[in-house]
């Protein structure tokens, strides 16, 4: 009677019940013993992973790059684990940084699964808070807040969103301070159960790294998420159509550029969720113009967007 | 029409109890008979005499019949299905409306479906499998007194079988030696203790001085354990008036739960649910007598029918069988009353012989009890047969321990906990179970010693009572 | 006189380990999990301190067992224990209850005998630890 999405872990293991995620707990190998890391890899399912992001994702090139780093390293520590070489769990914090719309959340679910896949983390889901869902509004407060977000996510990924307003140096009575004392000592003495990736804006994560110091140095790997340029941006656009089953006319995807190429420059641009937007209000005025024509309809007719759908935007305006 | 009612003798599927067009209401209460009719007899005249003698029938016409709605009081037998295997049985339901019943009154349900119609000539046999019990009519009974998550709750025992035994001779023993069995298996580690079905109040030892006894060992057993204790005390006796005196003189000296036999029938059994109720005392029945009509397969009523109308009655512990002990069970029969007393919802399982779909509408549960020729040695067949919500009952198997009652309740206490731990853990009982007590026995020389008595005493004979359906492996 | 209260006592004290495999034995089942302490070991005090309010929606017990250690720093005098809570309609009730911490020298109780009218006796279980105000019960 196991509930939904509750995999049974035995103790002394930290893997699935179907066991094929990964090795399982082994003995020491001789010094002279040879490991086979092609089958330690295939067995991970870890490739899976990394083609998938590679394919699902459009651009993020550092991200991907720095991704499959970090894979490698843990892949090669549990090898080396296996001749007793590592010496306790490693530190796998991190912090995320880029502007809004860069794949910052997805990327961390991907990298929760990862980890899970090579067994550093037993169940590998994402626990996503704000400062909100961490801090009290009065004495008391903030630590069972942040003990409970912290213990769900036990075993996973505990994503903290902007994490720098837990610190607001101008008010010291401020209660953030107490969740991040609570999240230094989790951070240090539960690294095996559970990692902590905290995502912003750059400028700010670092402000927030310089007056503290405890926690910057806690963090083990430094992603920085590059805004998307103008092609793929594009290139964005397209796959969400295409999984949407909608199409551009050739005459749109000329309009459908200029669009981005203006929509990128004005502000709070949000990059993969601005395009998300602008394809959910092309729908809007594609359905609209449908309805009004009141016509006979192909299936083509029905997934072809035209310019009209986008030049009715204020961004053409101005 | 007039040929309906012309004196005489007609068949009684010709007099309205035939219907097979006839769909169920959801407010009838509906049975399912195993008839065996007389050679000659076609079995949907058999279905619908029985259907006729256990409602409104007689053996001829009368016209007294017509100052009623007699088709709204009449059973009608809606199907009549040949038993595979067997040329002669058939299992004919039949639909009793609502209002042929008293509420909540089991004397009367019983008096209605079975008073009349078992003896009648035209049937060579004939067994009363299973009923469906709507919940317009479960809702008029009171129910179990507590029932299985109070009794947990009132005990503060969580996450495991509870244990018990009865104390052993069945007869004989003076009070005072009496309460000594009792203290050494609670002290020990048992949970209850149990007056035999046949211990009242006899010339070797009166009620009162039993329970004075009894509750001073309980009492004592609990203070020295810092555990709830209790000891069925037996309050069957000759009259309600009696019955109602020792139980209130039990609840009085603090005991938490009182037994009585079926042999007092099913009024008494009512009250004592109601009164056990008033006075947040749980009831233990023990189903004295039963095997005399629930045993063979052909004729009597099944037990299942038995629980089902205890559950309504109202007890708290019902005897349901132990599997693999020394008396009759078949694990599929067992598996289906153990499942009539504890879901809520129960689905028609042919395989467990349940006929009927059974809604309890949150009717509590009732705690099954397994007891007869059981012992440590068998903790994870019990716990896989039988699951969680039971008492399991040691009688021999604690007092006859080489090292004493207490020793022996201490073994069973081990085996049961790391049972459950392991089963907790993930491990497969019945593959595992063996090494678990043997792993156990290494930290307690009380079960090493009950291993090594009994290990390998089993009681296996071909039941008489199996359901007609086996599941058949599909070789998937 | 050691307490044989919880669902494993009568076995050797649970490793953490065990604990672990128990608290995810009742995940599994979707309880919730609560840790509990007290000074009072009487079988019929079904209120004992809370521990901060039951731990809901968890998917690992590594949590539980940090709350179970800080309990245990906090209170090493004191019975401790872990309840899980099934919801489920029917049940609603606690569904495993086990003892992960005692005091390191447990008395147990006292068993009184009152005499009352017509020969009967009143009992009464009076642990020895309650002699003592709450707080300073276990414990030089």
């Amino acid at each position: 009677m196991t509930r939904p999405g509750f995999a049974l872990a035995r103790p002394g293991q930290d893997q699935d019940q179907d066991g094929d995620h990964g090795p399982a707990a082994p003995d020491v190998l001789a010094d002279d013993a040879t490991a086979d890391l092609r089958a330690e890899r295939a067995g991970s399912g870890v490739d899976q992973i990394l083609d998938s992001l590679e394919s699902d994702l459009v651009g993020l090139r550092p991200v991907k790059t720095r991704v499959r780093e970090i894979a490698a390293l843990l892949l090669v520590d549990k090898v080396r684990g296996r001749f007793g070489l590592s010496s306790g769990p490693p530190s796998l914090h991190m912090c995320f940084t880029g502007n809004p719309g860069t794949g910052k959340t997805t990327v961390a679910l991907r990298m929760a699964e990862l980890l899970h896949r090579l067994g550093y983390l037993r169940r590998g889901h994402v626990v996503s808070v704000t400062r909100d869902d961490l801090v009290g509004q009065y004495v008391g407060h903030t630590a069972p807040k942040t003990r409970d977000a912290i213990n769900r996510a036990m075993g996973g990924v505990l994503f903290i969103d902007e994490a720098y307003y837990l610190y607001r140096a101008e008010n010291e009575r401020d209660y953030g301070q107490e969740s991040i004392e609570i999240l230094l000592q989790y951070m240090e003495n539960h690294r095996a159960d559970l990692v902590v990736i905290m995502a912003g804006y750059a400028d700010r994560m670092e402000a927030f790294f310089a007056s503290n110091p405890g926690m910057s140095s806690r963090i083990a790997h430094h992603l920085e998420f590059p805004d998307y340029s103008l092609e793929e941006l594009a290139a964005i656009g397209e796959l969400m159509l295409r999984e949407q089953r909608y199409r551009l006319s050739a005459a749109a995807e000329t309009v459908f550029r200029d669009y981005l190429a203006r929509r990128m420059t004005q502000p709070r641009f949000a990059n993969g969720r601005s395009v998300r937007n602008a394809l959910e209000r092309a729908r809007l005025r594609h359905a609209s113009r449908l309805v009004a024509a009141d016509g006979a309809l192909a299936k083509d007719d029905l997934m072809r967007l035209e310019p009209a759908d986008f030049l009715a935007s204020r961004v053409f305006s101005g | 029409m007039t040929e309906r009612w012309s004196a005489g003798v007609l068949h009684y599927a010709e007099m309205g109890y035939w219907q097979p067009d006839y769909q169920p209401k959801p407010t009838d209460v509906l049975a399912a008979f195993r008839v065996t009719p007389q050679n000659g007899v076609p079995p949907e005249e058999a279905g619908a005499a029985v259907a006729g003698e256990s409602s409104t029938a007689t053996w001829t016409v009368v016209w007294t019949d017509r100052l009623t709605a007699y088709d709204h009081y009449q059973g009608k037998c809606y199907s009549v299905d040949p038993v595979p295997g067997h040329e002669d049985q058939y299992i004919a339901r039949i639909a009793y409306d609502l209002d042929l019943f008293e509420e909540g009154s089991i004397a009367n349900l019983s008096s209605s479906i079975i008073g009349n119609v078992f003896g009648f000539k035209a049937l060579r046999a004939l067994r009363l499998e299973d009923m469906r019990i709507p919940p317009h009519y479960a809702k008029t009974f009171q129910g179990p007194a507590h029932g299985i998550v109070m009794e947990r709750e009132y005990l503060n025992k969580f996450g495991r079988p509870l244990l018990g035994a009865t104390v052993k001779p069945k007869l004989g023993l003076s009070a005072r030696n009496y309460g000594r069995v009792v203290y050494e298996a609670l002290r020990g580690g048992l949970d209850f203790t149990k007056d035999d079905e046949n211990i009242n109040s006899q010339p070797f030892m009166r009620w009162r001085d039993r329970f004075v006894h009894c509750m001073d060992a309980v009492s004592k057993a609990q203070a020295e354990t810092g555990e709830i204790k209790g000891h069925y005390l037996n309050v069957t006796a000759a009259t309600m008036e009696d019955m109602y005196e020792r139980a209130d003189f039990a609840a009085e000296l603090g005991s938490v739960i009182v037994m009585v036999d079926l042999t007092v029938g099913y009024t008494a059994i009512q009250s004592m649910a109601r009164w056990a109720r008033r006075r947040g005392v749980l009831l233990h029945l023990h189903r004295a007598g039963h095997s005399t009509y629930t045993r063979q397969k052909s004729h009597g009523v099944s037990f299942r029918v038995i629980a089902k109308w205890m559950r309504l009655a109202g007890v708290d512990h019902l005897h349901a069988g132990t599997v693999v002990g020394k008396l009759e069970g078949d694990p599929n029969s067992v598996a289906g009353f153990y499942d009539v007393l504890r879901v809520d919802r129960a689905e028609p399982d042919p395989v467990k012989g349940l006929y009927f779909e059974q809604d309890w509408v949150s009717t509590p549960g009732v705690m099954p009890v397994a007891s007869g020729g059981i012992h440590a040695g068998q903790m994870h067949l019990l716990l896989h047969h039988l699951g969680e919500d039971v008492v399991l009952q040691f009688g021999g198997g604690t007092i006859g321990h080489p090292l004493g009652i207490a020793a022996g309740a201490t073994a069973n206490r081990v085996a049961l906990e790391a049972m459950i731990k392991a089963r907790n853990e993930g491990r497969d009982l019945l593959s595992e179970g063996p090494d678990v007590l043997r792993t156990a026995a290494k930290r307690s020389r009380e079960l090493d010693v009950a291993l090594s008595t009994w290990g390998d005493v089993t009681f296996t004979f071909e039941s008489t009572d199996t359901p007609d359906v086996t599941a058949v492996p599909t070789g998937a | 006189m050691r307490i044989t209260q919880g669902t494993f006592s009568y076995l050797p004290e649970l490793t953490d380990e065990e604990i672990t495999s128990q608290l995810e034995y009742a995940l599994g089942r979707g309880w919730a999990l609560s840790v509990e302490f007290t000074d009072d070991p009487h079988p019929r005090n079904n209120y004992w301190d809370m521990w901060g309010l039951p731990l809901f929606d968890l998917m690992d017990a590594a949590g539980v067992l940090h709350e179970i250690n800080e309990c245990r720093q906090a209170h090493p005098e004191r019975y401790v224990r872990v309840c899980a809570h099934d919801s489920r309609q029917g049940r609603q009730t606690v569904a495993l209850s086990l003892l992960v911490n005692r005091p390191p020298a447990e008395p147990g109780c006292r068993f009184d005998r009152q005499e009352a009218p017509g020969r009967r006796l009143r009992y009464t279980v009076h642990p020895y630890a309650l002699d003592r105000p709450a707080g300073s019960r276990y414990g030089p």
